[in-house]
């Protein structure tokens, strides 16, 4: 596939979603977009989730094998590099931390470059961290802020966040700092795809799909906010009556452009468990970075290890005995 | 082979192919792939499809059924190995690995990324064993199984050293060498192979030891060796072989016998355990540690790694050293007490020269030899005279399989510091967990194939040089056999006036050994001073 038809496939994709939830809303009703699919995104959701975790985690680990990015540890007076190397289950426990809430690998990242001579040099190369860390975070807060509508009282934690969140908006007045600090890492994410020759070269359409609609979804979502308001207080009825099993639309009508919104969360729901996405349930599941090194120190168990054919040291020594005496080699058989 | 600076001359990291990567077929020009497997060496393992062929032929003569026995394999792996069915799914492509791999920096072509030497396999992940590629196809990026992707896995599989680099930078710690592994081990189902792999394997199979030699030869050439010691030295020391009741069996690659600068460092094991008088032996039958298994199945692993604890209990000793070896000591740490532990028949490991207990190595009993060797210097229980390698200005090659594997960092470097007086690190992106591989490891340092592996072998090479030019380096020290001889012909091809070796030909040089005469020669004969003195330590 042309890098570009991966492009604008995944693009066609997210505007007819857009166009089928802003035109159908009209058509088929509030209650198909308000109520019913969200519902049927939510199982789906939580189904696929759990069941691509099982899936995963049924499948036997039969040996050792993490990367190691450190000292081990051997003797007592080197010092050894527990948390990238570790040793012990706090090491592994704090490997794992570093690498999921910090992106630690991404941070070593580097740049090669190929110069006449030939010579090869290599630049640091952290924007991509950074990107990576203002999207995941900037997400992280949007879904977080997103429980106001969903608990009733709203949690003093929620509440923090959002007047934080929002004690920016006086600067930035269309915006929370939230938003623009996803938009801007999620476009970063989407122009560095494109730009990067190699990244355009092994790009799928999976791979721009997920980048559309969640601008898609950020999009409506300021759009909703700051352009075409829609009624907060009908979205928290609706909201709360999704929650709580009662579910209902509200007296007042909410603009089509929540509706919008509203579907593209759906979807993103019912994409997630199939795609790649799951990488953030893989992450904790990944040899290579959530085992110890301590191979030679534990037993470890394979559950499928087999017996398999090997050449014996009588066999060894049937081949060879003559020869093995004539050299002075103890043999066992005379 | 072109001139050094002619190579890379059309290769360009950013400029992409102008098709798609999923419509261009694997191009086997010549220099850049590995001869088959001879079919002896097949039929001797007792694996699939015995038969003469060449990969530059249309015909590779395959069994009819081939694309059912290879998804059959793919099926039967993904549920075994959590790690392949995981790095199948989680990829995001966010290219942080692509440009690690020495051989895409090297070479420039895109399906050298190992991002995209992955999805050379989730491609057809995609289409067989998942709903999403199912439905969508090429549009979910998802292909068919064809003659021309099996071709492509043959080409791109065997271009992976299987080095794990690239694991390091990915976020999920995806690992292309464990995709890369199981890759080989599918096209064995079907008899592609290669012969640089296959033959090692057959002949430690058969002999022990990976060029086949049969134990007399072996001690022939263990006795070279004494000889030439007792030449350089004064000293004759005595050579354990099959000895029933030592304390320790010694294990080592076999690629130090035989081949200059290998058997340098052998020589000074030897030497070593001398000075030493160790309780230890040599063993005719457990005479290879390397483990061309690594590079063709798991169960081949298992098969030939079997020997060092069948020996290990036969011989009745109560632990194990490891030699200087990359590959072997991955199979040690990652694989061997999994698949044919436990060694309860041996004791923890305690150095009956310091003391010491390696609690590392409660469990698989075996020590490597720079953990044995630093703790012997740290507890000074070595004369040394470093001044003697003062010709050397050093640098050190973290191998691969050391380094990323077991995270053997700075036990290396400490007997070093202790052994010479100029020691100069390489640029800290291309040393320890971020080292650059020779290029020649996982069965691919044959000749056919040195292009490939002169291309591959520059981001090494590169920082050899840096380190040369800046601070006049003239040995590149390396704690693994395939280095030693691979690495040779790289620093003849890219860094000319920079010699390989390994750790403990260095600790050699400088040991001195009770009885020894007024020592003038280095193990290679060469004087220790140089004809005219340079002043400038
Ligand atoms: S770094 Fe990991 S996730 Fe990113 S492209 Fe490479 S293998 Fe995929
Ligand atoms: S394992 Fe090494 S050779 Fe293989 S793709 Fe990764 S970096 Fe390249």
């Amino acid at each position: 596939m042309n890098a570009w038809t991966s492009l604008f496939s995944a693009l066609f994709i997210v505007i007819a979603l857009v166009l089928i939830s802003w035109l159908g809303v009209g058509v088929a009703g509030t209650s198909l977009f308000g109520i019913v699919i969200p519902y049927i995104a939510i199982a789906i959701f939580l189904l696929g989730v759990v069941a691509r975790i099982v899936q995963w985690a049924r499948v036997p680990v039969p040996f050792r094998i993490p990367t190691t990015c450190g000292q081990g540890k051997s003797l007592p007076w080197i010092k050894a590099d527990n948390l990238e190397s570790p040793y012990n289950t706090w090491g592994v426990i704090g490997r794992m931390a570093l690498e999921v809430l910090l992106f630690r690998s991404l941070f070593r990242n580097t740049r090669a470059e190929l110069w006449p001579g030939p010579n090869v040099t290599y630049a640091s190369a952290k924007w991509l961290w950074l990107a990576g860390m203002l999207f995941h975070y900037g997400f992280l807060i949007i879904v977080l802020r997103h429980l106001r509508f969903f608990i009733e009282p709203v949690p003093s934690f929620v509440e923090a966040i959002s007047s934080v969140d929002g004690f920016f908006q006086i600067l930035l007045p269309t915006v929370f700092i939230s938003d623009a600090i996803f938009l801007i890492g999620a476009t970063y994410l989407f122009l560095r795809r494109v730009k990067i020759p190699q990244l355009r070269y092994i790009s799928l359409p999976a791979d721009y799909f997920p980048l559309f609609l969640l601008l898609g979804i950020a999009i409506s979502g300021v759009l909703m906010r700051n352009v075409w308001k829609v009624d907060l207080l009908a979205v928290k009825q609706l909201a709360l009556g999704l929650v709580t099993f009662h579910p209902a639309m509200p007296e007042a009508a909410i603009g089509p452009i929540f509706f919008v919104h509203l579907f593209l969360v759906s979807v993103l729901l019912v994409y997630l468990p199939f795609s790649k996405i799951m990488h953030f349930g893989g992450v904790f599941l990944s040899p290579t970075r959530n085992m110890a090194n301590v191979n030679r120190m534990e037993r470890y168990v394979n559950p499928w290890n087999y017996p398999v054919k090997v050449h014996t040291y009588e066999e060894y020594e049937d081949d060879f005995r003559e020869k093995m005496k004539e050299a002075g080699i103890p043999v066992e058989k005379e | 082979m072109p001139k050094p600076e002619d190579l890379l001359i059309d290769t360009d990291l950013r400029t992409m192919p102008a098709k798609p990567w999923m419509e261009t077929r694997a191009n086997f020009r010549d220099g850049t792939y590995s001869f088959p497997g001879a079919p002896k060496n097949l039929k001797y393992l007792g694996l699939a499809n015995p038969r003469e062929w060449s990969p530059t032929d249309e015909d590779w003569k395959l069994p009819d059924n081939w694309q059912e026995i290879i998804l059959k394999g793919f099926k039967e792996r993904l549920e075994k190995y959590r790690s392949f069915r995981l790095f199948m799914d989680i990829c995001v492509r966010c290219g942080a690995c692509m440009d690690k791999c020495h051989f895409f920096i090297g070479s420039g072509d895109p399906k050298n990324m190992p991002v995209l030497r992955a999805e050379l396999m989730r491609s057809v992940y995609r289409n067989d064993f998942t709903t999403m590629g199912r439905l969508l196809g090429r549009l979910g990026g998802a292909r068919e199984l064809t003659i021309d992707v099996l071709k492509e896995w043959f080409y791109y599989f065997f271009q992976c050293t299987e080095c794990r680099r690239c694991s390091v930078f990915c976020p999920y710690g995806i690992d292309t060498a464990e995709v890369t592994m199981i890759g080989r081990e599918l096209l064995n189902l079907v008899g592609l192979n290669i012969n640089w792999v296959i033959e090692p394997a057959a002949n430690c199979f058969r002999t022990g030891n990976h060029l086949g030699i049969p134990p007399h030869g072996l001690t022939d050439m263990w006795e070279f060796m004494v000889d030439d010691i007792e030449d350089l030295t004064g000293v004759k020391i005595d050579l354990p072989v099959n000895k029933k009741g030592a304390e320790i069996l010694f294990v080592t690659p076999s690629g130090d016998y035989f081949a200059d600068p290998g058997t340098y460092t052998c020589m000074g094991y030897m030497m070593l355990f001398h000075e030493l008088g160790l309780d230890y032996t040599w063993s005719t039958y457990a005479s290879e540690g390397g483990n061309f298994g690594l590079f063709t199945s798991h169960e081949m692993i298992k098969r030939l790694n079997a020997k060092i604890y069948a020996e290990a209990k036969r011989l009745g000793v109560k632990w194990i050293i490891g030699g200087e070896c990359g590959h072997m000591w991955r199979v040690i740490h990652q694989y061997m007490e999994t698949m044919n532990g436990p060694a309860d028949f041996l004791e923890e490991p305690v150095s009956p020269i310091t003391g010491t207990k390696f609690e590392n190595a409660k469990q698989t009993k075996m020590v490597h030899i720079t953990e044995f060797t630093s703790d012997l210097i740290k507890n000074g229980k070595l004369k040394l005279d470093p001044s003697r390698n003062d010709k050397f200005r050093v640098t050190y090659h973290d191998s691969c399989n050391p380094a990323r594997a077991a995270g053997l960092l700075d036990e290396p470097r400490y007997v070093i510091e202790n052994v010479c007086n100029n020691f100069f690190e390489m640029p800290e992106n291309t040393i320890r967990e971020q080292t650059f591989c020779c290029a020649g490891g996982a069965g691919l340092g044959n000749d056919e194939n040195m292009e490939m592996r002169m291309r591959g072998g520059l981001p090494r090479a590169n920082a050899v040089r840096h380190v040369r030019d800046k601070h006049d380096v003239n040995r590149l020290l390396c704690m693994c056999a395939i280095d030693r001889a691979t690495l040779t012909a790289m620093m003849h091809y890219w860094a000319p006036d920079v010699e390989v070796g390994g750790i403990h030909e260095l600790l050699a040089n400088a040991l001195i050994m009770e009885g020894e005469n007024e020592r003038t020669l280095d193990l290679r004969g060469e004087p220790f001073k140089e004809e005219e003195e340079s002043e400038d330590v």
